[in-house]
C-alpha cells in the first residue's frame, strides 16, 4: 500500500522572461516505513517536488498539475488552511541546515512545546514530558537540562536531532528530508542517517530522502528516484538501480562520484545532455612551467595558532583555543599533499597561516628555502604571495559581485606584477580563453556564472601570476558531481602540465584519494598521521584514521563500469 | 552577568567624565565669564573679587576636579544671564521636554514597529504601499517645515489645536505636568507629531526591512513547515529576532529625541530646555549650555545602558558567552 503517491506533478515559476518550469511529470511513491530517495544536481527540481508536497512553493511559482495524494487522499489542490492543517501534523520536514533550522531566542523545548501543543492539543505539562522523551528517543542525553537550552548550545549534530525531534513530534506519516546530513562532518551524517533509518522503521514513517550525494542514497535509502532538469528520468529499488543504471543520465552521474577503493588518472566527466568547456594548459600557461628545486619546496615545522576564546586585560586570566597545535610537514616541489580532518579540525587555519593571512603563534613556514610567514620583511613577504595562490570553497562569496570578471582575474597582477595595462589584458584573456569560458566572459558580472564557472574564474585569478604553489580549501565540496569531476580534472591538469606544487584540503576522501599524492590526517589540530595516498587508504595506522574511513561513505559504482 | 553590568556601567562614568571635560573646558576657552558677568562699569578689585568668587585662579585640574564634585551634586553655577542657579532653571524647564519626549518616543515606536510589521507582511498590499509612500514625507520633510505646516492646517485654518505654548499646567512638587489639563494635552499634539515624525517612520522602515530579512530566514520555513499559524511565525518567532537590530537604532534614535527637541520647541514656543539652550547659546551664557550639554549625554548614556542591558534579555546568545 503507498502511503504518498505523487502523479505527472508540475511546477512552473512565471518569470520576466517567460515561464520556468522546475518540474515537470514527476512521479513517485512511498510506502510506510519505507525510505525513497530522490537524487539530482542542484537545479534538477527535487527541493521542489518536497517543497510542493509541503505546500510550500514560494510565489508566484505554483502547481500547475498532477495529483499528490496522502493515504489516497487529494492534497495537492487545497486551500491554504486545509494545507497548515496536514503540513506539521501529516507532513513534516527536516531542513539541511541544523544551525539555521531553529529559532535562536526560543529554548528547544519552547519549540517542540509549541508544535506539539498546536497539532495534538497538548495541555502544557503532558506535551513537556512528551518532548523530552522525545528528545531522549532521538539520542540526545539529560533532556530536563537539555529542554531548557537555547540552540546555540547545541553541536551541529545535536541540533540536527532536535530538528529531526521536532518532525516527529507531532506524529506524522511523512518527512521530507531536505539533504538532511550535508551540512555534517562524516561521523555525525552516519549517526544521523542511521537515527532516521530507525525511526522511519519504529514509526512506519514514510521517508523522502533529497539527496545530491550517491554515498547517502547507497547507505539508506530503499527505493531512488534520479531526476534531471525537473523531470524523473529513473526510479527503482535502490540497489537495482545503483547496480544497472538503465537511463544514460543515471549512468553518467554514478560515473562521476570520485570512488574510495582505487585511484584513477581522471575523473569520468557526465557527457550528458550536452559537451563540456575544455580546458587550455598552454593558453593557461603562456609556456610557462614552475622550475625544479632541490627538496622540498615547502616546509612547515611546529605551525601553531592559538584564538583568544576569553578575552580580559590580565594575560595570566585569557583563554585560549588552540585550533592548530605543533603541525609539521614537507611538501616536495610537483607533489599534491592532502589535509583531511573533521570541520573544526584546523585544516583551513593551517592553510591561512602557510599563506601568511595569520600571523604564526610559533613555528616556521619555509619555501624554496626561505623562511616566510607574516613576519617576514615586506620584499621576501611579496616576492612569496607572487609564488602562491588560493582556490576557496564558496565561489559565491570569493568573488567581488561588483567588479567585473576581466578585474577580476587581473587584480592579482596590478599588485603582484609589473605587467603594464596591455600586456595585463592580453595575459586576462589569455587565462579566460584558457580556463574554457572565454574572453568575452570578462566583461560579466560573477552573478552571471554558474558555481562551477565560477569556480574556473578563482582558478583563472589564482593562475594569473604564475605561481609555483597552489592552496585549495575544499575547492568543490560546493559542487554538484559532474561540476566537481570538471574542476578536478583541471586542477589535475595544471599540476601535471605546470609542475604546480599544491596543498589540497578536503573533507572528502575518496576526493582526496583520486587527488594526492600524499595525505596528513588533522584532528583537534593535531597531525596524527602522514602517508602516502595508497598506503593511508589500504593500510591506515592511527585508530582515527581508521575510524574516519570506517565511516567513509562506501559507493563504489556499478560493478560494470 | 554581573561582570558585565558593572563593566558597562564604568564605561558610562568614563563617558560622561569625558562630556564633563568638553562642557568644563568651554568656560575656560569661549571668552571670559568675568567680562561678560562686570560688564563696563568695574574695577581692577571687583575682577580679581569674582575670579576668586568663581575660583578661577585654581590651576586647569583644580577646577575641573571642582566642576565634576558640583556637578554630581547638581551645582553647575550661576546663569549668566539670569543670575540664578541652572540647576534651577534646568528643574523648572526639563518636565515640559522630557514629557514632549517620553510622549513623541511612544508615538514613533509604537507606531514605527506596528506598521513596520503590517508593511512586511502584507508587502504586496495596497495598504503598505500607501504607508511606504506616506513614510518618504516623514524622512525627507524637514522638521521645522512639518511642524509649520501642522500648524497652518490645525491651528490657523481648522482652529483645532493651539500654535504655541503648553497651555495650563499643573504643578505636582517640583514636576509641571501638562498631561492633567485638558488644554495641556491638546498643546502637547502637534509638537509630539512634528518631533517624532521623523523617529517614526525610520524606525518603521527599519523593522520592515528587518522583519522582511528574518521573514526568508530557515527557521521560519521550518516553522511553516511545521504548520504553525502565520499569528504565532510573524509574532513570536519572527518579531522577536527583528527586535535585536532594532532596538540599537531606536536607542539612538530617542536620544536624539531629547538633544534634538530644539528645532519644535522653537517652532512652538515650548518652553522645555531647548529653547533655554537657544537662549543660551544667543547670549553666551556658558552655565547653562554646560549643563545641557551634561544633562543630554547622561540621557545618552542611560539610554545606551538600558540597550545593552535590553540585548542580553532578549538575546540569549549573549547570556552565555
Amino acid at each position: 500500500m503507498s502511503l504518498l503517491s505523487i502523479e505527472d506533478l508540475s511546477v512552473a515559476y512565471p518569470t520576466r522572461r517567460g515561464t520556468v518550469q522546475a518540474v515537470e511529470d514527476a512521479w513517485l511513491t512511498v510506502a510506510p516505513g519505507q525510505i525513497h530517495g530522490l537524487v539530482g544536481e542542484s537545479g534538477a527540481g527535487k527541493s521542489t517536488v518536497g517543497a510542493a508536497i509541503m505546500g510550500l512553493i514560494d510565489p508566484p511559482g505554483g502547481i500547475t498539475g498532477g495529483t499528490i495524494r496522502l493515504r489516497n487522499r487529494a492534497i495537492g489542490g487545497l486551500d491554504r488552511a486545509a494545507m497548515r492543517g496536514l503540513r506539521g501534523s501529516k507532513i513534516s520536514m527536516i531542513f539541511q541546515d541544523p544551525l539555521t533550522a531553529l529559532n535562536p531566542l526560543l529554548t528547544v523545548g519552547q519549540q517542540i512545546v509549541e508544535t506539539m501543543r498546536f497539532h495534538l492539543d497538548l495541555p502544557e505539562d503532558e506535551a513537556a514530558r512528551r518532548a523530552k522523551a522525545l528528545l531522549t528517543r532521538v539520542g540526545i542525553d539529560d533532556p530536563d537540562t537539555r529542554f531548557d537550552q537555547y540552540p546555540h548550545q547545541f553541536s551541529g549534530g545535536m541540533r540536527q536531532r532536535v530538528v529531526i525531534a521536532l518532525a516527529l513530534c507531532s506524529d506524522p506519516d511523512v518527512i521530507i528530508a531536505d539533504e538532511p546530513t550535508t551540512a555534517l562532518d562524516v561521523s555525525i551524517q552516519a549517526q544521523i542517517l542511521d537515527l532516521i533509518r530507525e525511526l522511519a522503521r519504529e514509526r512506519q514513517v514514510g521517508v523522502i530522502l533529497i539527496t545530491h550525494d550517491m554515498g547517502v542514497i547507497a547507505e539508506v535509502t530503499d527505493a531512488v528516484t534520479v531526476m534531471y532538469r525537473g523531470r524523473v528520468v529513473e526510479t527503482g529499488p535502490t540497489d537495482r538501480v545503483l547496480r544497472a543504471p538503465e537511463h544514460p543520465y543515471t549512468r553518467a552521474l554514478i560515473a562521476a562520484v570520485p570512488r574510495p577503493d582505487v585511484k584513477m588518472r581522471r575523473f569520468p566527466l557526465i557527457a550528458y545532455g550536452g559537451g563540456l568547456p575544455q580546458v587550455d594548459v598552454a593558453e593557461l600557461s603562456g609556456g610557462w612551467t614552475a622550475p625544479a628545486t632541490e627538496g622540498p619546496l615547502l616546509r612547515v615545522e611546529g605551525l601553531t595558532k592559538r584564538f583568544v576564546q576569553k578575552a580580559s586585560l590580565l594575560p595570566s586570566r585569557r583563554q585560549y583555543f588552540t585550533a592548530v597545535d605543533n603541525v609539521s610537514f614537507d611538501i616536495a616541489a610537483g607533489e599534491v599533499f592532502g589535509l583531511v580532518g573533521e570541520s573544526g579540525s584546523g585544516k583551513s587555519t593551517v592553510a591561512r597561516m602557510i599563506a601568511a593571512l595569520y600571523p604564526l603563534d610559533a613555528g616556521r613556514v619555509t619555501f624554496d628555502g626561505q623562511a616566510v610567514g607574516r613576519d617576514a620583511p615586506g620584499p621576501v613577504l611579496n616576492a612569496y604571495r607572487r609564488q602562491i595562490q588560493m582556490i576557496f570553497q564558496d565561489p559565491f562569496s570569493s568573488l567581488n559581485p561588483r567588479m567585473r570578471v576581466d578585474a577580476i582575474v587581473a587584480e592579482p597582477l596590478h599588485h603582484l606584477s609589473d605587467m603594464n595595462g596591455t600586456e595585463i589584458r592580453r595575459r586576462v584573456d589569455a587565462l579566460l580563453e584558457g580556463v574554457g569560458l572565454g574572453r568575452a566572459a570578462g566583461r560579466r558580472y560573477p552573478h552571471e556564472f554558474s558555481g562551477g564557472q565560477r569556480q574556473r574564474i578563482s582558478i583563472a585569478r589564482a593562475l594569473a601570476t604564475r605561481p609555483r604553489f597552489l592552496i585549495c580549501d575544499e575547492p568543490t565540496s560546493a559542487l554538484d558531481v559532474s561540476v566537481q569531476a570538471q574542476i578536478l580534472n583541471i586542477l589535475k591538469d595544471l599540476q601535471e602540465n605546470l609542475n604546480l606544487t599544491m596543498l589540497f584540503i578536503s573533507h572528502d576522501l575518496p576526493v582526496v584519494r583520486q587527488m594526492c599524492d600524499r595525505v596528513g590526517v588533522l584532528r583537534a589540530g593535531r597531525l596524527v598521521e602522514v602517508a602516502e595516498t595508497e598506503a593511508l587508504f589500504e593500510a591506515p595506522e592511527h585508530p582515527y584514521t581508521r575510524e574516519l574511513l570506517r565511516l567513509m561513505p562506501r559507493f563504489t559504482g556499478p560493478a560494470a563500469s | 552577568m554581573i561582570a558585565y553590568i558593572v563593566r558597562r556601567l564604568l564605561q558610562s562614568l568614563l563617558v560622561l567624565m569625558v562630556v564633563g571635560l568638553v562642557a568644563f573646558a568651554m568656560f575656560r576657552f569661549v571668552g571670559d565669564p568675568v567680562e561678560s558677568m562686570l560688564g563696563q562699569e568695574r574695577t581692577a578689585t571687583d575682577v580679581e573679587r569674582l575670579r576668586e568668587a568663581l575660583g578661577l585662579d585654581r590651576s586647569f585640574a583644580v577646577q575641573y576636579w571642582r566642576f565634576l564634585q558640583n556637578a554630581v551634586q547638581g551645582d553647575f553655577g550661576i546663569s549668566y544671564r539670569q543670575g540664578r542657579p541652572v540647576a534651577e532653571i534646568l528643574l523648572e524647564r526639563a518636565p515640559a521636554t522630557l514629557e514632549l519626549a517620553a510622549v513623541s518616543g511612544a508615538l514613533a515606536i509604537g507606531f514605527g514597529i506596528l506598521l513596520g510589521i503590517l508593511t512586511a507582511i502584507r508587502r504586496d498590499g495596497w495598504g503598505a504601499s500607501l504607508v511606504m509612500a506616506a513614510s518618504l514625507i516623514g524622512v525627507s520633510l524637514p522638521t521645522f517645515l512639518i511642524g509649520i505646516l501642522l500648524i497652518y492646517l490645525f491651528s490657523v485654518e481648522l482652529g483645532w489645536l493651539p500654535s504655541f505654548g503648553r497651555g495650563d499646567t499643573v504643578r505636582l512638587g517640583f514636576w509641571t505636568t501638562g498631561f492633567l489639563t485638558e488644554s495641556g494635552l491638546k498643546a502637547l499634539i502637534l509638537p509630539a507629531i512634528t518631533l517624532g515624525l521623523y523617529q517614526m517612520t525610520l524606525i518603521m522602515r527599519l523593522v520592515r526591512s528587518e522583519m522582511m530579512e528574518v521573514l526568508r530566514q530557515d527557521y521560519i520555513r521550518f516553522a511553516r513547515a511545521r504548520g504553525l499559524p502565520e499569528r504565532t511565525i510573524n509574532f513570536r518567532h519572527a518579531l522577536k529576532n527583528t527586535l535585536v537590530p532594532v532596538i540599537t537604532v531606536t536607542g539612538l534614535q530617542l536620544g536624539a529625541i531629547i538633544a534634538f527637541a530644539i528645532i519644535t520647541e522653537t517652532v512652538f514656543q515650548w518652553p522645555g530646555v531647548g529653547l533655554l539652550f537657544i537662549n543660551a547659546v544667543q547670549f553666551v551664557d556658558i552655565p547653562v549650555m554646560g549643563a545641557y550639554l551634561m544633562l543630554v549625554a547622561v540621557m545618552f548614556v542611560a539610554i545606551n545602558l538600558a540597550v545593552d542591558l535590553l540585548y542580553v534579555a532578549i538575546d540569549p546568545r549573549l547570556r552565555t558567552k
